[in-house]
Order: structure tokens, then C-alpha cells, then sequence
């Protein structure tokens, strides 16, 4: 096994193999480039050594313009290579398609450039002498074994003349074998080195990747929690401009109808007597319902408002402090006024409680909404309590949701909501 | 009774000219928005305006608005706001600066049509009319400690008061004689630290008054 793995190593690494010859190529494409990266930053300070001291400024700024105009089309290019020459993919780095040269004058402070520079002037030169080492090996590699092939033609006073020192010749072949033989070996370490140094310097730097990612996918779950809570709000209009005022007007001729039609058989009356009746209850469920859905009072005067009329409609006394001196986001208002009425008809349902104390305080960015009863206790997720629904529309704004509710009581909920975005 | 309407469902602004029409009222103008209103208010000097809470362009609290400057400008004009919801905090607008002459109704009082015909000639005749929605609201609101020495059935008492309810009004309401209610009263208004007044109207003033101050 052993012996047959070393074998097919040796084999990949052959001088004539595609492997060799893919990173050699990949090798010595880089040099000129790595060069003219080198070249772009210094280049101004070899070739112009400015001596007047206002020029010197100038002098100065000038590897600044070639970082400028360079250091990213050279990256691109890299990676381009990379991707050619050995079908390895490096992804581009975030601003690279529509930033302008200028672009790159203004962020000049900014991790990603300066990790090209890392590449351009101290990694790269590094990696284009180890290529151009490469070269050198194997145009000497070529050089030697084939030194039998013309040393005919030497003049016969030639040290290397083939009459008279066929041993130094032939020995000079070997050695130029064992050079064709290692060269491989430095061509692929080289292009190990080069990938490696164009993945960590000219790719997206990963630790920022996640960063952006997380932030991507935050902003597109706020996107997802807002147009939920506008859709709510839709629906919440619809059902008060279209059926709500159908019924009212549906509810009056009713009673129109029950006023002034005195003289119906009274089996007649009764009819419409009912349906009057039940028509007023249907518009109480109805704007219980939407009230539950989306109070329009949030929108228009706040949570203090909104909160109010909610406790108000509690049937147990309610202590209600709002201190929201800022106005928080429409959706956050949404889901603190959600936790207050949910928690409220728990209690109600649940509690056996004889008062409840609300307090919504907003302290900085942060929408702190707690709850506490004074009943029975023992509320938990697995009572079916809807506590879960509570949470999981807490969790979809971040916020944080707890709940301490001890056998006998009390029952405290407390709920954090971040402000800021 | 010369009255001005404004509401912009179609359906129900049809169903109120019909209904008041059918009880004696005169409809002077029925508008579809809150910049009609006060146009309307201004060209036909009504006695009262019924006006819809929720209005275009916004559909959120315009009718409050116009109702607000309607009684600025034309206080001798009553107003009876009507709305899908109520709030103790619009209602509080309302009441802020005079209580004579308001009202605030769900829209579904509309369906008893007796009951909203006597409120809105209340209002109309310089009255109070609340719905009894915003009465609780009112009554339950937080800092009203000193609505915690009523006893039940003085805040019951107090919420008839408070809906613009006369006395004898109460007493039919709560089954019992207008001399238990004057006491009740009475009580009421000692407990609640309020001089002595005389009249609906002054009384209803008194307790929003006390209401509202709390508020603030």
C-alpha cells in the first residue's frame, strides 16, 4: 500500500504529468503579476526620487494612486488565474464589481484593502522569487540532461567538449535529471502557497462573511416581521372600512325596521327582533376581533393609549404605567402590546387573580413589558396557555421573554424588547 | 333639528340621512371627508354634526381632528362623533376643553335606534352623550385612586352620570327611587371632593372634569 500510494505520488509528480505542468504554468503566470503589484506601490519611489520638500509630499502619495488604480484589478486577475489555470474557485471580494478606483482612495482604512496590500508587496514578491526559482530550476533542469545533446558541437577545447570529458558530462546529465525530477515537487509546493496566500488575502475574509451573513439575514427577518404586522394592519382596515360598516348599516335598518313596523304579525317582529339582536352581537365579536388584531389607536396615539383600552376592558383592576418617552417601531409597539393583552387574557382565564400590575418602561433602546398577577401561579409552556405564541412573536423581534410562576403564585412575565435596529 | 353628516361609507351615510329624515330631523349636508365638514358647518350653521372617527386620506383619527376644530371654531355647533372603536384617549380630547355639547358613540348604538336618536338630541341641546364603552375606560383608567372610595354601586351611579343620564334616567336604569340616587350622589360628590352644582349638564361637567384633570 504503502509502496503503491509513494508510486502514484512520484507519477503525479512527474515532470511530464498534467499536475506538474498545470501548477508550473499556474506558477510562473503569477510572477509577472505579483511583480507588477510589487511595482505598482514602489515603482514611483524607484524610478522618481523627489528631493524638493514640497514634492516630497506628492512623492509620497503617489504608492497611494497605484494601490489605488491597482491593487484591485491585480486581485481580480489573481483570482482569475486561479480559477483558470487550476479550476480553483476564489469568490470575489464584496465591493468588487461596482467600486470605482476612488473607491478604493476612500477606504483606505478599511481590513479588506489592506489585506490586498499584504498580498501585493510583501507575500506576492515572496511567492514571484520562489517562481521565478521555479523557472530557473527547470530551464536548468532542461539544460543539464540535455547537455549531452549539443556538447558535441562545443568547440573541442571546451570544458564540456564530449572527447575527453565524457564522465563530467555525464554526470552533469544525472544531476540535470535529479533537478527535472525535484522541480515538480517545488512547482507544486509554490502553487500550494500562492492559493493559500490568494484565498486568505484576495478572497472575502470569512469571520466578515458570517458577520454580513448574520446581518443579511436579520435584516430580511425584520423584513419577513414587518410585513407580517402591515399585513395585519391591512386586514385590520379592511374588516373597519368594508364589513364592519355594512353591518352597522345592516344593524340600523334592522332597528329602523323593529321601530317602526308596529303592526307586523308578531311572529314577523320576532324575527327581526332577532336579527337585530344578533346582529349588534356579531358587531361586538367583531370589534373585539380586530381590536385583538391590531388596535387602530397604537398607530395613531401610541402604547399608553392602546394599553389603557385594554385595561380598561379587563374585568379585574388593572395597574397601568407606560414611560415610553420615545416611540418605538411600529412593529415592536405590535408585539408589546400583544404580550400585555395576551398576558392579560391569561390571567383572566387562567389566574384566578384579584389584580394585575402592567408597566411598559423604555430605558435606552430597550422596551421592558412586564406582567404580574397576583393568582394561583403554575403557568408553563406545556399548559397550552398560548405562552408559546407569546414567546415565539417575542423572539421575532429578538427580544427576550421570561416567565416565573411558582405553585401559588405570583406569576410574573417579563419582556425585553431592543429599540434600535 | 338641522344636521350635518359626516361619513364616507356610502352605505352608512344613506342609512343615517334615511334614518333621520324618517325621525324628524332636517339633513342639512352629508360630507364623505373631514375638509367637507368644516365647510359644510360653515356654509349651513347646523345644530349638531354627526361625525365618522375614521376618514380619508388617513382613515385614522380625522374626524377627531375636525371634531376638535369644529369646536374651536363653531362652538355653538354639537358634536356627535361616531366611531368603529372607542377610546378613552380620543374621548379625552374631546372633553378637554368643554364638555357641553359632545358625544361619542360607538357606531353600533346606531342599530338602536331610539337610544341613538335620544343621544343625539341630547348633544344637540347642549348635552352630554357617552358611550357607555368609554365610560368604563374612563372609570378604570389608572391615578383615579379616588374612585376607589366609591362603592359599587356609586360607580355604577357615577357611569349613568357620566353617560349624561339624568337623575330619573338612573333610577330606571338601576331600579331603584331618585331619592336614593340623589344621595348616591351626593355621596359621590363629597367622596370625590366636587362642590355642590345643580343640573345635568354641569354635573356630567363636573365629574369628566375631574376625570380628564387626572390625566394630565
Amino acid at each position: 500500500m504503502v509502496s503503491s500510494s509513494a508510486a502514484r505520488r512520484g507519477l503525479t509528480h512527474a515532470p511530464w504529468s498534467r499536475a506538474t505542468w498545470r501548477d508550473s504554468v499556474f506558477v510562473a503566470s503569477g510572477v509577472p503579476l505579483q511583480l507588477a503589484g510589487w511595482a505598482a506601490v514602489t515603482l514611483p519611489w524607484l524610478v522618481w526620487a523627489a528631493s524638493e520638500v514640497t514634492i516630497i509630499l506628492l512623492w509620497l502619495a503617489l504608492p497611494v494612486v497605484g494601490v489605488a488604480l491597482l491593487a484591485r484589478p491585480l486581485a481580480a486577475a489573481h483570482r482569475e488565474r486561479c480559477w483558470a489555470v487550476l479550476g480553483v474557485d476564489v469568490p470575489p471580494l464584496p465591493r468588487d464589481k461596482d467600486a470605482s478606483p476612488w473607491d478604493v482612495l476612500r477606504d483606505l482604512r478599511s481590513r479588506e484593502l489592506w489585506r490586498l496590500i499584504r498580498y501585493h508587496l510583501v507575500v506576492g514578491p515572496l511567492i514571484a522569487v520562489a517562481g521565478l526559482a521555479m523557472v530557473a530550476s527547470w530551464l536548468m533542469g532542461v539544460a543539464l540532461t540535455t547537455v549531452g545533446l549539443y556538447a558535441w558541437a562545443l568547440p573541442a577545447d571546451s570544458p564540456l567538449s564530449l572527447v575527453g570529458h565524457a564522465v563530467r558530462v555525464g554526470l552533469l546529465t544525472g544531476a540535470g535529471v535529479v533537478v527535472l525530477v525535484a522541480t515538480p515537487f517545488l512547482a507544486a509546493g509554490v502553487a500550494r502557497w500562492d492559493v493559500a496566500a490568494v484565498r486568505s488575502l484576495l478572497g472575502p475574509d470569512v469571520t466578515q462573511e458570517l458577520r454580513k451573513r448574520v446581518e443579511d439575514l436579520a435584516e430580511k427577518r425584520a423584513e419577513v416581521v414587518d410585513a407580517a404586522d402591515l399585513e395585519r394592519r391591512r386586514i385590520e382596515r379592511d374588516l373597519h372600512d368594508g364589513v364592519q360598516q355594512r353591518l352597522v348599516s345592516m344593524a340600523m335598518n334592522l332597528g329602523l325596521a323593529r321601530e317602526t313596523l308596529k303592526d307586523l304579525p308578531p311572529e314577523a317582529l320576532q324575527v327581526i327582533v332577532e336579527a337585530h339582536e344578533e346582529s349588534k352581537e356579531i358587531l361586538t365579536d367583531l370589534r373585539n376581533f380586530i381590536r385583538g388584531l391590531h388596535p387602530a389607536v397604537l398607530e395613531d396615539r401610541g402604547l399608553d393609549a392602546a394599553l389603557s383600552g385594554i385595561a380598561a376592558r379587563v374585568p379585574l383592576p388593572v395597574r397601568l404605567e407606560v414611560d415610553v418617552a420615545r416611540r418605538a417601531s411600529s412593529t415592536v409597539e405590535a408585539v408589546a402590546y400583544f404580550v400585555v393583552s395576551e398576558a392579560l387574557t391569561n390571567v383572566v382565564k387562567h389566574a384566578n387573580a384579584t389584580s394585575v400590575d402592567v408597566a411598559v418602561l423604555r430605558r435606552g433602546d430597550v422596551l421592558r413589558v412586564t406582567i404580574t398577577d397576583d393568582g394561583r401561579g403554575g403557568a408553563s409552556f406545556e399548559a397550552g396557555t398560548g405562552l408559546r405564541g407569546l414567546a415565539r412573536r417575542v423572539n421575532s423581534v429578538d427580544g427576550t421573554f421570561r416567565i416565573t410562576s411558582p405553585r401559588g403564585g405570583p406569576t410574573t412575565i417579563t419582556v425585553e424588547l431592543p429599540c434600535a435596529l | 333639528m338641522r344636521i350635518v353628516i359626516a361619513e364616507d361609507s356610502v352605505l352608512l351615510r344613506a342609512g343615517l340621512i334615511k334614518l333621520l329624515e324618517t325621525s324628524g330631523f332636517e339633513v342639512a349636508a352629508a360630507v364623505g371627508e373631514a375638509d367637507g365638514l368644516l365647510a359644510a358647518v360653515a356654509e349651513h350653521r347646523p345644530d349638531a354634526a354627526i361625525v365618522d372617527v375614521r376618514m380619508p386620506p388617513g382613515f385614522t383619527d380625522e374626524g377627531v381632528r375636525a371634531a376638535l376644530v369644529l369646536r374651536k371654531e363653531h362652538p355653538e355647533v354639537s358634536v356627535l362623533l361616531l366611531s368603529q372603536y372607542v377610546e378613552e384617549r380620543y374621548a379625552a380630547d374631546l372633553l378637554a376643553t368643554n364638555t357641553s355639547g359632545v358625544g361619542y358613540l360607538l357606531k353600533d348604538r346606531v342599530a338602536d335606534v331610539s337610544g341613538f336618536l335620544d343621544a343625539l338630541r341630547r348633544v344637540a341641546a347642549g348635552g352630554t352623550a357617552l358611550d357607555p364603552e368609554v365610560v368604563s375606560q374612563l372609570l378604570l383608567r389608572r391615578n383615579s385612586d379616588p374612585l376607589e372610595r366609591l362603592t359599587p354601586r356609586e360607580r355604577e351611579v357615577l357611569a349613568l352620570m357620566a353617560e349624561g343620564r339624568s337623575n330619573s334616567g338612573i333610577a330606571a336604569a338601576l331600579v331603584v327611587s331618585e331619592s336614593a340616587i340623589a344621595k348616591h350622589i351626593n355621596n359621590i360628590f363629597a367622596k370625590l371632593d366636587l362642590p355642590h352644582a345643580e343640573g345635568d349638564h354641569r354635573r356630567v361637567l363636573a365629574v369628566l372634569r375631574f376625570l380628564d384633570g387626572d390625566s394630565t
